[in-house]
């Protein structure tokens, strides 16, 4: 049967798979690729690599500033938004009504499977650019639609997270509680949770890692967050074709450092955890 | 109104079935107040099924069970109200792990019967005293034995003052030598005068302290009386077969 061996050893989408991808890259292996970098770059002629580390190093303080700390800002606030989002939506997947677990599950399967940017795209067209609430006039600027828009897949997967953790927790444990009189919603929250809450932690930890690295899709809703403003950063320095490595490389360089730790960390828990309980 | 006078436990022709299988074909039992019942049988005759019953933890498809007169299946009761009344202690301990002994036995006083914290505190520490588990109290369920952690589980079921409590093979998964100390502990609860339903597999505890046997087979009841009868005079061929087995 060794026709089915690499069908096997195919891996398998258990919602870790960004996360152990990451954590799995050697330092070796990045050092080889910074390596290879520069070299490309330096192929490519009239510009020297020297001119376009100057360049960039010109403009990485605004790129960071305004840039990539405007992404972790988005990341924050959808992972804050589609968390409390999928907590209950989690729980809706787990209710003693049918009808609820039908629309819970449904949701979940519809946002769990849309593409990401058509989310964005229909949340950005379906709410106006402002409110007028008691006559006053709201903004509601492009990039909260992102942190909507990215929240929603998010959210259906946390809950996906809830779910599982809570069921993982033997169904013994709910009718102890049972017998002593507990309400379901006391056994959940006083015993149920606090037992499997650990156990969310590292799936939680790898969807704000696949979150983080979704946030560039906000630059195509033409939100001003890291690789808009490396864009308009090459347009200003006259569009050569010689800056799109250095500058995208930058790109990759931050998002990477940022979301490595949180990988190793991530697959460290998950390991720590699978252990114990 | 129901007057200690009349059986605490009342069931007539119970009868439940999981899809077309019948788990219990027509249970009746009477049990008094202060009285121990034990129910033995064989694996799969559906005692776990039938006291389960008692506490509303499984319907029934077809009878009456009640609890001091209060019908446990009728739809309108407040199934937690009856619950208070009828603890319930498991053989795999089922104690809540993130908590300490005495977490455990203090969370429903607190919880559900909302009482004042400080009282609760020393009515479980008693409790733990009452099972012999003083200086445990800031262990946490995995720091220890079977035993312990079964008499801390006594301990839970006890401090919501139940009237009526229900054991099953509580000493099914201990050591022969933990198996004693929970036994004694359920003895002294006995002697106290509560009503005890234990389904067990210890025939000589049951010699020892049951008020009466119930003997099941394939969800009826086969034989019942002092274990004195039961043990020594057995009538029912079911009955004889399954001692000779055991003792
Ligand atoms: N939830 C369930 N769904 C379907 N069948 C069940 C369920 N629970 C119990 N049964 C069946 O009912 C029968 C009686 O089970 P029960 O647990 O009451 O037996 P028991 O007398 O307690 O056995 P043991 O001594 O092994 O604990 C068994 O055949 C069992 O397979
Ligand atoms: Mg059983």
């Amino acid at each position: 049967m060794a026709v089915l061996l690499p069908l096997r050893a195919a891996p398998q989408m258990d919602g870790f798979s960004l996360t152990s991808w990451l954590a799995n890259i050697k330092w070796w292996q990045i050092g080889l690729l910074l390596l290879i970098w520069p070299v490309h770059a330096f192929a490519q002629g009239a510009v020297t690599v020297n001119d376009a580390l100057a360049v960039l190093y010109k403009w990485a303080p605004f790129l960071v500033l305004n840039g990539f700390l405007f992404n972790v800002l988005i990341s924050v606030l959808s992972m804050a938004l589609g968390t409390g989002l999928g907590v209950l939506v989690g729980l809706t997947l787990i209710s003693k009504w049918y009808a609820l677990r039908l629309i819970g599950n449904t949701g979940t399967a519809f946002f769990r499977n849309a593409p990401w940017l058509v989310l964005l795209f229909v949340v950005l067209l379906a709410f106006p650019f402002e409110f007028t609430i008691f006559g006053m006039r709201v903004p509601f600027p492009g990039w909260i639609k992102a942190v909507i828009g990215l929240s929603l897949p998010v959210a259906a997967n946390i809950a996906i997270v809830v779910r599982g953790a809570i069921q993982s927790v033997p169904s013994a444990q709910w009718e102890a509680a049972e017998s002593l009189s507990f309400t379901r919603i006391q056994t959940l929250w006083q015993i149920i949770i606090p037992q499997c809450i650990k156990r969310m932690i590292p799936p939680w930890m790898n969807w704000y890692a696949i979150l983080t690295m979704a946030t560039p899709l906000c630059s195509i809703l033409g939100t001003e967050e890291m690789v808009t403003l490396t864009r308009q950063a090459m347009e200003a320095e006259g569009n050569k074709p010689e800056f799109l490595m250095p500058f995208y490389g930058f790109v990759l360089v931050l998002f990477f450092l940022y979301c490595y730790p949180i990988a190793k960390l991530t697959v460290r828990l998950e390991r720590k955890f699978a252990v114990k309980l | 109104m129901w007057s200690p006078t009349q059986p605490i436990v009342a069931m007539k022709d119970v009868k439940k079935s999981y899809g077309d299988f019948d788990v219990l074909k027509g249970i009746s039992m009477d049990i008094m107040k202060g009285e121990v019942v034990c129910i033995i049988g064989p694996s799969g005759s559906g005692k776990s099924t039938l006291i389960r019953c008692i506490n509303a933890l499984n319907d029934i498809q077809h009878g009456s069970i009640t609890v001091e007169g209060q019908e446990v299946h009728d739809p309108g009761l407040d199934k937690r109200i009856l619950r208070r009344k009828v603890g319930m202690v498991f053989q795999q301990y089922n104690l809540f792990p993130h908590k300490t002994a005495l977490q455990n036995i203090m969370m429903a006083p607190v919880k559900v019967l909302k009482e004042p914290r400080a009282e609760v505190e020393e009515r479980a520490r008693a409790l733990l005293k009452k099972v012999r588990l003083e200086g445990k109290e800031n262990s946490y369920p995995g720091e220890l034995s079977g035993g312990q952690q079964q008499r801390v589980a006594i301990a839970r079921s006890l401090a919501m003052r139940p009237d009526i409590m229900l054991f099953d093979e509580v000493t099914a998964a201990l050591d022969p030598e933990t198996v004693k100390e929970v036994l004694v502990t359920i003895k002294e609860l006995a002697a106290d005068g509560m009503t005890c339903i234990l389904v067990t597999h210890e025939m000589g505890f049951a010699k020892e302290v049951a008020d009466k046997v119930y003997f099941t087979d394939r969800g009826l009841i086969v034989e019942e009386g002092h274990p004195s009868e039961i043990f020594t005079n057995p009538k029912d061929p079911r009955t004889k077969a399954f001692l000779s087995q055991i003792l």
